[in-house]
């Protein structure tokens, strides 16, 4: 048995966790983690398929299906075995003829939605099988959004690249960011300065706060109680303005760089943060009083929408999908980097899986990226932000931990340009658990349920 | 409940939006009529048509307590056969093509579009792709264009304004 058909095995077994599963032309790569490592670090495979064929990991783990379809679409490699052939991100010539996978039974009827949404959304199609109000099932189809990053990647100089990385899903571009920039400092064997990577885990502590704070917000007013929305986003406006002052754009864009960050902290930043903290810490308690203590809006969010925890393990979904059905993953502990391993935070993790867990792990989360902001400006390194890169020819992978999941990044560098690039979005490993999640809920709290996952649509769709 | 109604969003948080020179150039180009059968509301449709989500975020910013949208008498609505406007962010990735088209022809006339982001205007870091079209104007007609990555809520609040001539 070859290294990459004994990997499928293990992952078969739950003896491993896919990472990702991507292509390039005449080759298949495969990220993992093993269990049984005792200081795990990611397991990278590939394999030359001179046939454009290989065998498929997603006939024996289904967590790869999907990236199986991509990885065709994208560079023609068949999966052997393939358990779904059908496209994903190509649409072809005529978009609305999908074959969607038949559901038969007595009285069923189907609720097409999308890919223009009601309110402000990424685009995305899901069909609806239902009995009465009763959701029996759902399949999502996506790649509305796909952009050809992966082509725009190949043969971009280093800045180029992490321009457009930094827009694959712009909600996590720190993420995104941080995760391309290791892989290419792993890549050409430079190390970013001190300062760069502990101001690394401001930004990405910041992105974090703000995309909790929206969702927190946004779950509650899925669940028509707005006025946790108005109080959530007026914070979450709160967070963008500081990260504008600090760092001179609200979402923090193209501030982390191969080699280090492109703007350092403007001066009286930390003094800022400091205040935002004692505001945030002031006025956020309230609000998780008033969300314990409606009624009301528990009655939406308890016992909705679940995800059995073997699901989320079986398909390593991450953030606070996989951490409330009992995954306690977080790529700032394994592998983990700095600053993170010389900073104390805790990992929250719920059993119930439900929206109402979804929304706790949330709540704990922004506490400790309160907690982990201050200990990084108590202790911020002085000196410079940025290394020159080394030039050179390699291969870097990486994990950077973002506010929906680990962000998987692999690179190869030839020269001063990047010959291929691959980023792999938490939500690839999410979205299918949503349609597992809504099975048996009523149509009325899908976007309930939708939202407490907050997938990203323009990420996996790439 | 009540004690956190009252003390969480005080003082108002609304402010005035921000005058921004080079939109009201961009709004002075729309004619007159057209401002005059806006009149003092409009309804807005969204639609990403391929964008990285970053422009959403921004416009969901619109609706908080500090730009509050609403008290101009702008408001995003559900349906494209409700909407005076359309605002589009993305690259218009050809996956979202035909859904664009078929928005835009749903709208009731008269109606405006905005194209919204550096990608809507010109396709932004997506613009060497196949997978793209290029630009928000080549499937439907752009009234406005919004620049950014992402513009800030206060210059897509100024550019609405501007569309319909108040201040
Ligand atoms: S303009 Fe910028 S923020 Fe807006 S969709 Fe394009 S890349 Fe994203």
């Amino acid at each position: 048995m070859s290294e990459w058909e004994a990997m499928a095995a293990r992952l078969a077994a739950g003896e491993a966790t896919l990472l990702g599963l991507w292509g390039e032309p005449g080759r298949v790569h495969l990220a993992a983690l093993e269990d049984a490592d005792a200081a795990p670090a990611i397991r990278h495979l590939s394999r030359d398929c001179p046939d454009g064929r290989y065998p498929s990991i997603g006939r024996l783990h289904p967590a790869a299906i999907r990236l199986e379809r991509a990885a065709r679409d994208l560079y023609g490699l068949e999966a052997e075995g393939a358990p779904d052939r059908r496209p994903w991100l190509d649409h072809g010539a005529e978009p609305t003829a999908y074959p969607f996978l038949p559901v038969t039974g007595a009285g069923l009827h189907q609720i097409p939605v999308g890919p223009v949404h009601a309110g402000i959304i990424e685009p995305g199609h899901f069909r609806f099988t239902c009995d009465g109000e009763t959701v029996v099932r759902l399949e999502a189809r996506l790649g509305y959004a796909h952009k050809g990053v992966e082509a725009l990647l190949a043969g971009a100089d280093l800045p180029a690249a992490a321009r457009i990385v930094g827009r694959i899903s712009g909600d996590s571009t720190v993420a995104y960011a941080i995760a391309f920039a290791r892989a290419a400092e792993a890549a050409l064997g430079t190390a970013p300065p001190p300062r760069a990577a502990w101001l690394r885990g401001l930004l990405a502590e910041l992105e974090r706060l703000a995309n909790h704070l929206g969702d927190i917000g946004g779950i509650c007013n899925d669940a028509a109680f707005a006025l946790m929305q108005a109080h959530c986003a007026a914070l979450r406006e709160r967070v963008l303005r500081e990260a504008a002052a600090c760092f001179g754009h609200r979402l923090m864009m193209d501030a982390v760089v191969p080699g280090g960050l492109a703007v350092d902290l403007h001066t009286g930043g930390a003094v800022r943060l400091l205040a935002l903290i004692a505001e945030l810490r002031a006025r956020f308690r309230g609000l998780v009083r008033l969300y314990d203590g409606t009624v009301s809006l528990q009655d939406r969010t308890v016992g909705t929408g679940i995800v059995r925890a073997g699901l989320a393990a079986r398909f390593g979904a991450g953030g606070y999908v996989g951490r409330a059905s009992g995954r306690g993953f977080d790529a700032r502990r394994t592998p983990g980097y700095a600053p993170y391993d010389s900073l104390a935070f805790e990992v929250p993790t719920r059993a119930q899986g439900d929206v109402n867990a979804r929304v706790w792990i949330r709540i704990e989360e922004v506490t400790e990226s309160l907690r982990l902001i201050e200990q990084i400006l108590d202790r911020l390194p002085e000196g410079p932000v940025h290394a020159k890169m080394a030039a050179g020819a390699g291969e870097g992978i990486a994990l950077a931990e973002g506010f929906r999941g680990d962000v998987l990044a692999w690179v190869r560098i030839e020269g001063t340009t990047v010959a291929r690039a691959h980023l792999r979005d938490p939500s690839w490993f999410q979205w299918p658990l949503l349609e597992a999640a809504i099975e048996g809920n009523i149509v009325a709290d899908f976007p309930l349920c939708n939202k407490s996952f907050n997938c990203s649509y323009s990420g996996p769709d790439l | 409940m009540f004690r956190t109604l009252l003390s969480g969003l005080r003082p108002p948080l609304a402010e005035p939006p921000v005058p921004d020179t080079e939109l009201a150039a961009l709004g002075a180009a729309l004619d007159a009529a057209a401002r005059r059968r806006l009149g003092r509301g409009l309804a807005i449709r969204a639609v990403d048509a391929g964008s990285c989500n970053g422009c959403e975020l921004e416009l969901h910013a619109l609706g908080n307590p500090f730009y509050d949208l609403e008290r101009f008498g702008l408001r995003f609505v559900a349906s494209p056969r409700h909407a005076d406007v359309l605002m589009v962010t993305g690259p218009v990735s050809r996956n979202m093509r035909a859904a664009l088209a078929r928005t835009h022809a749903a709208m009731p006339a008269p109606k405006w579009v905005v194209a919204v982001g550096d990608c809507g205007a010109g396709c932004g870091v997506f613009a060497d792709s196949p997978a793209c079209l290029g630009s928000v104007a080549k499937v439907v007609p752009v009234d406005l264009t919004i620049p950014g990555c992402p513009p800030p809520p206060a210059r897509l609040l100024a550019g609405l304004l501007a569309l319909f001539g108040r201040r």
